[in-house]
């Protein structure tokens, strides 16, 4: 590989610490209201905190119902149970959908394909009510199976319209061999398709995971018990009719927030690097 | 092979650990208790609430209470969804504001209350939770603003607006940021208090609201004499009054019972009711706010939840006042033994009496939005209040019109069918045409591939949208619904309530949708792109951090961050406007005129959607082979040749879905708009969705109409899909 020049190298480096400094000085107020003790919204100009206190996070992680279950246990198991089906069963629906779309033609497709962007334009205002009495028909209200369901199927549309742009990329040949050589459909698009198809995988993994992760309203409204909620829903218990509690609001944001950055800088590695398309040609 | 090996057994671990969460998902214990009981309390509140569910768990164990506390934000739909069909609590706490539309509607259940016993509650308590001569819920506390006042800064209170007037010149250092009083002067729920003091009234003798009474535009005139004279901070909302009063910098401020955990714990402060209003001898009259319990009318055992009611209500008072720091609505509640009703209740009972209790009319829903756009107005110096409150009355008048006609549905129906029958026989015709059959057997596999998503689609989005949207055929007033034909779409379609450039109207918001899109999309792509390509380089030493920094925004919840930038964009104390005067650029006044405002809507929501579209370029970039770029290097083709030539057109297909889910996401991107502008200035930023929600839920609950807004915005992003797929195509 080329060197590169020490100019370019520090002028580049410059930029993007610059650029992260701008894009996390509005989170400093976050991270200012979470440990600072009174639960009022900061506005001042300087976002760097006067106090350090941890009482918001001691309050948060301390909080138990009357029978005395350890609500912020409960619920952040919760959110990881329904944020982690909602991305397996989502990634699931999806690669297949968009695999079909991606190799084969059918009478149809086109159609098949706009019905799954039509989906992402409906807005929520009409869905709320509709969808809260097909689950209650469903027998689905206040589990986490039910809210899974929804919320992979909202995922699964903007995962297969990713997943099919990546398939197209991927060259057909490696998957013709492997075919003359007698393997199953099935088996192709398992060993050797989705592998190909890493990164756009983390990439709608990383989106269903998040669908699922940052949504209340559903959530609040179909579950009956504290202690099955899910953390945004806690979340958003501190925001009231007159007034905010915005210590403990900051607080949990910012542990709501640290799960997907530690995904993220998990998944990374797969996200870039590792296997790229320049080995298909091999 | 080795690398193929590894996949199978990934893939045995991840359904592995499928089977694992579904098994979880699936043991969902479920204990019966005998009565529910659902609030929104937080706080003391909670904690009494808890204590007194206890004591009463512990001498009625036969009957034992299960409490949900409920976010504020789903509450009131969990109720209205929960309640008809069977799932909602026996008994819940609200404010008696919405008593009118919900006993309506049929969700509560009357109670009936000896007189000896109901005299032993507040009358304005029991004014405001009588509807229709009859008698719903059992109040629990009153809620209403009251002066707070800084001993240091003002060391005696002031009686009456006079007075207070004297004080606050005395005090205020506006170009210090210092004022003798803060509140919300934008918000009608403070307003209110002048106004009712000036004698004003916001339902007139013939129970019509009549916003523009002369009485009325005096109180309004008030307000704006303060903030000609500067003795009131301008663009004031909850949290700068906060700061404000926390750094000293307020003397005085109007607020309710909750501010006080807002305030630090090194100020000292002390409440009296509001000043009398010096012009007429009356005294500002805040609105009360009645808290109860209610009774669901599809409750299980009617005496059992009744007697919990009265237990909450009565005997619970004492614990309620102590412990709670509530204003109870119980006269002469019994006090735990060497226990003293919490000081700062005290302080707002002595309020309690110079209150006007919100009215419970299912009409003041429409009130709230355009009486606050014209206080708005008069305090940015755009409109005299006469003019302001004027076309507030008119603006009212628009929101509440009558429901149009009923029609029959029996041609609607017929139509429908006609549809459906020519749509199938159309399809038949086709598929026999193209040899649709025999493509369908051979396609096979694909249709197998295909049927999982397809069903989730069908079953949880399809169904639920196309019965949502059948409600935009009928109008909604005050719990029933009637067939109305097509009726919501042409009143919005023909904008025949309203100018075609009023911010209302329908054409005004669409292309302010699309201004907003278009902003949007554009930046989220450059910038993402931008740093993606950046963001790759193996010499990067660091990009593994600067990835995980960048995507921040998206990871953090953006109901705080959408909040945070707005007060950034506060004229006097926000961050932007502080930056700018580095520069020697004069203060902006973001949300008064309509481009910035919408400039700080741009910039938040470029801020927050910058990370996806960077992780999702970071993905396609995997899709190009490195080599291609390095030839194309060789060739001698500059940096920019070889993006547009080589780095670009490769990166379309990958990217392409993105950009489109991406723009239609935008369209209907709530959040950042309800929250940063709210659509100021008088609701010129609003885009088509808060339109929608607006209809649906602070304009009188008029879902039809909204239904018919949510129709047309499927239906405008439906032609902009297809039309920026035909224009790739020509371009390609």
């Amino acid at each position: 590989m080329r060197r590169i020049p020490l100019l370019k190298q520090i002028l580049v480096n410059a930029f993007l610490v610059l650029f992260c400094i701008a894009t996390l000085y509005p989170v400093l107020w976050v991270l200012k209201m979470a440990l600072s003790p009174s639960q009022a919204f900061s506005l001042s100009v300087n976002p760097l905190p006067d106090t350090v206190s941890f009482k918001n996070f001691a309050d948060l992680l301390s909080a138990s119902d009357m029978q005395g279950n350890w609500l912020f246990g409960h619920q952040l198991f919760n959110s990881l149970a329904v944020s982690l089906a909602t991305t397996i069963l989502g990634v699931f629906l999806a690669t297949t959908a968009a695999y079909a779309f991606s190799r084969f033609e059918f009478p149809g497709k086109r159609m098949g394909m706009s019905a799954f962007l039509v989906t992402q334009m409906f807005p929520g205002v009409v869905m709320a009510i509709p969808l809260y009495i097909l689950l209650d028909k469903l027998g689905l209200l206040n589990s986490m199976m039910g809210l899974t369901l929804v919320y992979s199927s909202t995922a699964v549309p903007f995962c297969v319209w990713m997943l099919k742009g990546y398939f197209d990329t991927i060259p057909k040949d490696l998957e013709e061999a492997a075919f003359i050589d007698g393997a199953s459909r099935w088996m192709i698009f398992i060993r050797i398709t989705l592998p190909l198809a890493r990164p756009a995988i983390v990439v709608t993994a990383l989106f269903s995971f998040m669908t699922a992760w940052n949504e209340f309203i559903l959530a609040a409204t179909f579950l009956a018990e504290e202690k099955s909620f899910t953390l945004p829903v806690a979340l958003q218990s501190y925001v009231g009719d007159y007034s905010t509690d915005w210590g403990r609001f900051a607080a949990g944001a910012i542990l709501v927030s640290l799960p997907v950055m530690a995904l993220f800088f998990a998944l990374q590695k797969h996200l870039v690097g590792g296997l790229t398309a320049g080995g298909v040609k091999g | 092979m080795m690398c193929n090996c590894k996949h199978g057994s990934a893939i045995m671990r991840t359904l592995a650990l499928s089977a694992l969460i579904l098994y979880l998902l699936c043991v969902n214990a479920y204990a019966a208790e005998e009565l529910t009981l659902w609030h929104s309390y937080r706080g003391d509140e909670k904690l009494a609430l808890e204590e007194a569910v206890r004591s009463f768990n512990a001498s009625h164990p036969e009957l034992q209470v299960a409490p949900l506390a409920v976010p504020h934000e789903a509450y009131a739909n969990k109720l209205t969804s929960a309640i008809p069909r069977g799932h909602g609590p026996d008994v819940f706490i609200f404010a008696h504001e919405r008593l009118g539309d919900w006993s309506r509607a049929g969700l509560l259940a009357p109670v009936t209350l000896e007189e000896k016993e109901l005299e032993r509650y507040y009358k304005s308590a029991r004014d405001a939770l009588t509807y229709e001569g009859k008698f719903w819920g059992l109040p629990l506390a009153l809620k209403s603003a009251a002066l707070y006042y800084n001993p240091r800064l003002v060391p005696i209170p002031p009686k009456d607006t006079d007075e207070m007037l004297k004080i606050m010149r005395e005090i205020s250092r506006p170009e210090q940021g210092v004022y003798g009083l803060a509140y919300e002067a934008g918000s009608f729920y403070f307003h209110a208090a002048w106004l009712f003091g000036f004698g004003g009234y916001i339902f007139n003798d013939k129970n019509e609201a009549e916003l523009n009474a002369p009485a009325n535009i005096r109180s309004v005139e008030f307000v704006q004499s303060m903030m000609k004279e500067r003795l009131i901070p301008e663009e004031p909302n909850a949290a700068l009054v906060a700061q404000l009063f926390n750094e000293g910098r307020a003397g005085m401020v109007i607020n309710g019972p909750w501010f006080a955990g807002e305030i630090s714990k090194d100020v000292s402060y002390d409440i009296v009711p509001l000043p009398i209003v010096s012009a007429t001898g009356q005294p500002a009259a805040p609105f009360l706010t009645v808290e109860a319990i209610f009774m669901s009318s599809k409750a299980k055992d009617r005496d059992n939840a009744f007697e919990f009611m009265c237990y909450l209500a009565d005997d619970a008072a004492g614990l309620r006042a102590t412990t709670g720091r509530q204003a109870v609505a119980l006269t002469q509640p019994l006090l735990p033994s060497g226990k003293q009703i919490d000081p700062l209740a005290a302080r707002f009972l002595l309020q309690a009496p110079y209150t006007v209790a919100m009215p419970n009319h299912p009409l003041m829903r429409a009130v709230w939005e355009p009486a606050a756009q014209a206080l708005r107005k008069v305090m940015r110096g755009a409109a005299e209040p006469t003019d302001a409150m004027n076309r507030a009355q008119l603006q009212l008048r628009v929101l509440t019109r009558p429901a149009p006609p009923e029609k029959s549905p029996s041609p609607y129906i017929a139509l429908l069918l006609l549809i459906i029958v020519a749509l199938i026989v159309w399809l038949l015709v086709w598929m026999k045409r193209h040899e649709g059959w025999r493509d369908m057997r051979r396609a096979g596999t694909a249709y197998a591939y295909l049927l999982p998503a397809a069903l989730s689609m069908i079953l949880l989005l399809f169904l639920p949208f196309i019965v949502g949207t059948a409600v935009a055929f009928f109008s909604h007033h005050e719990g029933e619904f009637t067939f109305v034909g097509i009726a919501n779409f042409v009143s919005i379609l023909t904008s025949s309530d309203y100018a075609v450039n009023d911010p209302l109207s329908f054409y005004f918001t669409l292309v302010v949708t699309v201004l907003w899109t278009a902003a949007n999309v554009f930046l989220h792509v450059t910038l993402g792109m931008a740093l993606a390509l950046m963001l790759r380089h193996k010499w990067l030493k660091l990009r593994g951090v600067y990835r995980v920094l960048l995507i921040v925004p998206w990871a953090v919840p953006n109901y705080i961050t959408a909040l945070i930038w707005k007060g950034m964009f506060h004229k006097q104390f926000g961050a932007i406007n502080a930056f700018l005067a580095w520069f020697g650029v004069e203060p902006v006044s973001w949300f008064s005129h309509f481009w910035t405002s919408f400039a700080a809507n741009v910039a938040t929501n470029t801020w927050l959607g910058f990370p996806f579209m960077m992780v999702v370029t970071l993905g396609a970039l995997q899709a190009i082979p490195a080599d291609l770029e390095e030839a194309a290097e060789i060739d001698g083709a500059g940096p920019v040749r070889r993006f547009f030539s080589v780095t670009l057109p490769l990166l379309k297909p990958a990217l392409l879905p993105a950009v489109i889910l991406g723009s239609v996401w935008t369209f209907n991107m709530f959040n950042i708009i309800y929250l940063v502008s709210g659509g100021e200035p008088e609701g010129s930023t609003e885009i088509l969705i808060t339109e929608a929600y607006r209809w649906a839920f602070t304009r009188q609950e008029q879902y039809g109409y909204a239904a018919a807004y949510a129709t047309l915005i499927f239906v405008a992003l439906l032609i902009y899909s297809n039309g920026t797929r035909i224009l790739m195509k020509e371009k390609t």
